[in-house]
């Protein structure tokens, strides 16, 4: 057989052989083979894979700390997927989460609209391990912004305003095509006809540069990014409720409850707010703070330490 | 039912293979894409290596280009997005900046491996510079050049994948759509396409190699250099 014969078979073995390993290996890429029980004296506090997800991590392990219960940290888990399987398998026991995407997670077909209906939706919904304690005003949800001379010159203020423009394009993340939130939501509730151009940066730079120079018109930014304000960029507004109330609330595993760690927490729940949460991610993007000390400053402020 | 089966039943399904963000229209896409990178890679590097391999001048671009493959691809593709706006542009320069360095060492090498003797003797007898590039020295080095663009162009496959982070359609759309709304099914699922994409590219273009290679009049010259 001619050398390049057996490189061939070699090369076409080889695909195979990975291919098979691919699909032989385990069913479920959620699957953790890690099930390392934490100390049961300590609460380990998870945080998600972004500036304030940690910040908040950082201000329940800190208050905590101040009330004498011995709290870990660890932040940086992942997506949502991750820490909640994190949370099943008892590697962390509380992680902050927001009220409408984790009613999503547990209950998909939710109808909850206002802050408190899905507030009492994501009780029922939940896993019988876990448990949610109080959900704070302050929100990080998706909003719909236009820069203020859009704004001004097609006088639009609210989402419904958009239904008389043609060719409209919004920047959002790739889900942003079948939320009930986005393209599909905006069709049926608001008569707004958009194309999505997916772009994965969070509502960052990229999003940004886009809305400025035009090449969207719209883009669905977090109501939290220090963003909104830098670029005077104009939220609309959200009669029917389309975006779902994304209220800041602690997702504990039940083992790890206790009176005093909820006591602890709901003060500090109860104290925040959005503006505060802007402020934050600002001194995180902008002047590039630790989430340590954003959160310690806080709890400072508020006389929580 | 496991991940597997149901990548499975996704890949076998006949209306995700329909529409404007069908399997098909993103396969052709994907396609256009590298096939398109790979001939802008080729203008710049196979003339880039042909200068420096043949004179053995700036060979530190050699190196510097080299060093260009250690970037972030997703650092680059947000920065240069935020240079060229949200087309094309920025992710297709970044894909050819990481498929010039194995086409320009590839080129290169085969170039400056040509016996100093040849060319010498060459020039003796009265060719010229361009004679002796195109007569002797493309033609010994036309293996190792079309090894260096097999190479570049897997890679050019895989990495156009990364770019659907931006507004790009391609396979990449269903990994990142697909994470976006945790559906595994469907990252699998176009993994194994573009795996499989690459083995056949691979496979053809080993298969064209070696039928130039045989059939090629300078074959003897390559294996006695």
């Amino acid at each position: 057989m001619s050398s390049f014969g057996r490189k061939l078979i070699g090369g076409v073995l080889a695909g195979v052989v990975m291919m098979g390993t691919v699909g032989c290996g385990s069913s479920n890429p959620l699957d953790s083979s890690s099930s390392q029980e934490s100390d049961a004296s300590t609460i380990t506090i998870g945080s998600a894979n972004f500036a304030e997800s940690e910040i908040l991590a950082n201000m329940y392990v800190q208050a905590l700390a101040s009330h004498g219960i011995h709290a870990a940290l660890k932040p940086d888990i992942g997506a949502r997927d991750v820490y909640i399987a994190a949370l099943k398998d008892g590697s962390i026991d509380l992680v902050p989460e927001y009220t409408g995407n984790l009613l999503q997670y547990f209950d998909k077909d939710s109808t909850a609209h206002s802050a408190s209906d899905v507030y009492s939706e994501l009780k029922k919904a939940l896993p019988s391990k876990f448990a949610v304690l109080d959900q704070a005003k302050a929100e990080d949800s998706d909003s719909l912004n236009v820069t203020k001379s859009y704004s001004e010159q097609h006088h639009v203020t609210s989402i419904g305003d958009l239904s008389k423009i043609n060719g409209l394009k919004i920047a959002a993340a790739p889900e942003f095509a079948t939320r009930p939130y986005g393209i599909t939501g905006l069709k049926q509730q608001y008569g707004v006809d958009a194309t999505l151009i997916p772009i994965n940066d969070g509502g960052g730079a990229t999003t940004i540069k886009a809305l400025l120079n035009g090449t969207v018109q719209m883009a669905n930014i977090n109501t939290t990014s220090p963003s909104i304000k830098t670029n005077n960029l104009v939220t609309l507004k959200d009669p029917l409720q389309m975006i779902l109330p994304q209220r800041v609330i602690p997702l504990i595993s039940k083992s790890a409850e206790s009176d005093k760690v909820t006591s602890v927490l709901n003060e500090v729940q109860s104290k925040l707010t959005t503006q505060d949460l802007m402020t934050m991610n600002g001194e995180s993007i902008n002047d590039k703070e630790s989430a340590s000390a954003i959160a310690k400053h806080w709890l400072q402020t508020y006389k929580l330490v | 039912m496991n991940v597997f089966s149901q990548t499975l039943l996704w890949l076998g399904d006949a209306s995700n293979w329909e529409g404007t963000g069908g399997i098909s229209v993103r396969l052709v896409q994907h396609m256009q894409y590298s096939l398109a990178t790979l001939a802008i890679t080729c203008v710049i590097a196979i003339p880039l290596a042909c200068y420096i391999g043949h004179f053995g001048r700036a060979l530190f671009v050699i190196p510097v280009i080299n060093a260009l493959r250690a970037l972030p691809t997703l650092g680059m593709l947000s920065a240069l997005a935020l240079i060229f706006g949200l087309g094309i542009s920025a992710p297709m320069i970044v894909m050819v900046m990481f498929a010039i360095p194995p086409v320009l060492a590839a080129t290169y090498s085969g170039i400056a491996n040509v016996s100093q003797t040849t060319t010498h003797a060459m020039r003796a007898i009265g060719f010229s510079e361009w004679q002796i590039l195109w007569n002797v020295e493309l033609p010994t080095a036309f293996p190792a050049i079309l090894g260096g663009i097999r190479s570049a162009f897997t890679q050019i496959i895989a990495t156009w994948t990364v770019a659907a982070f931006l507004p790009v359609g391609g396979l990449g759309r269903f990994l990142i759509d697909g994470l976006a709304i945790r559906d595994y099914s469907q990252m699998l699922g176009a993994s194994f396409l573009v795996i499989g994409l690459s083995i056949a590219v691979d496979v053809l273009m080993l298969i064209v190699q070696n039928t130039i290679e045989r059939h090629s009049r300078y074959s003897q010259l390559t294996t006695q250099s």
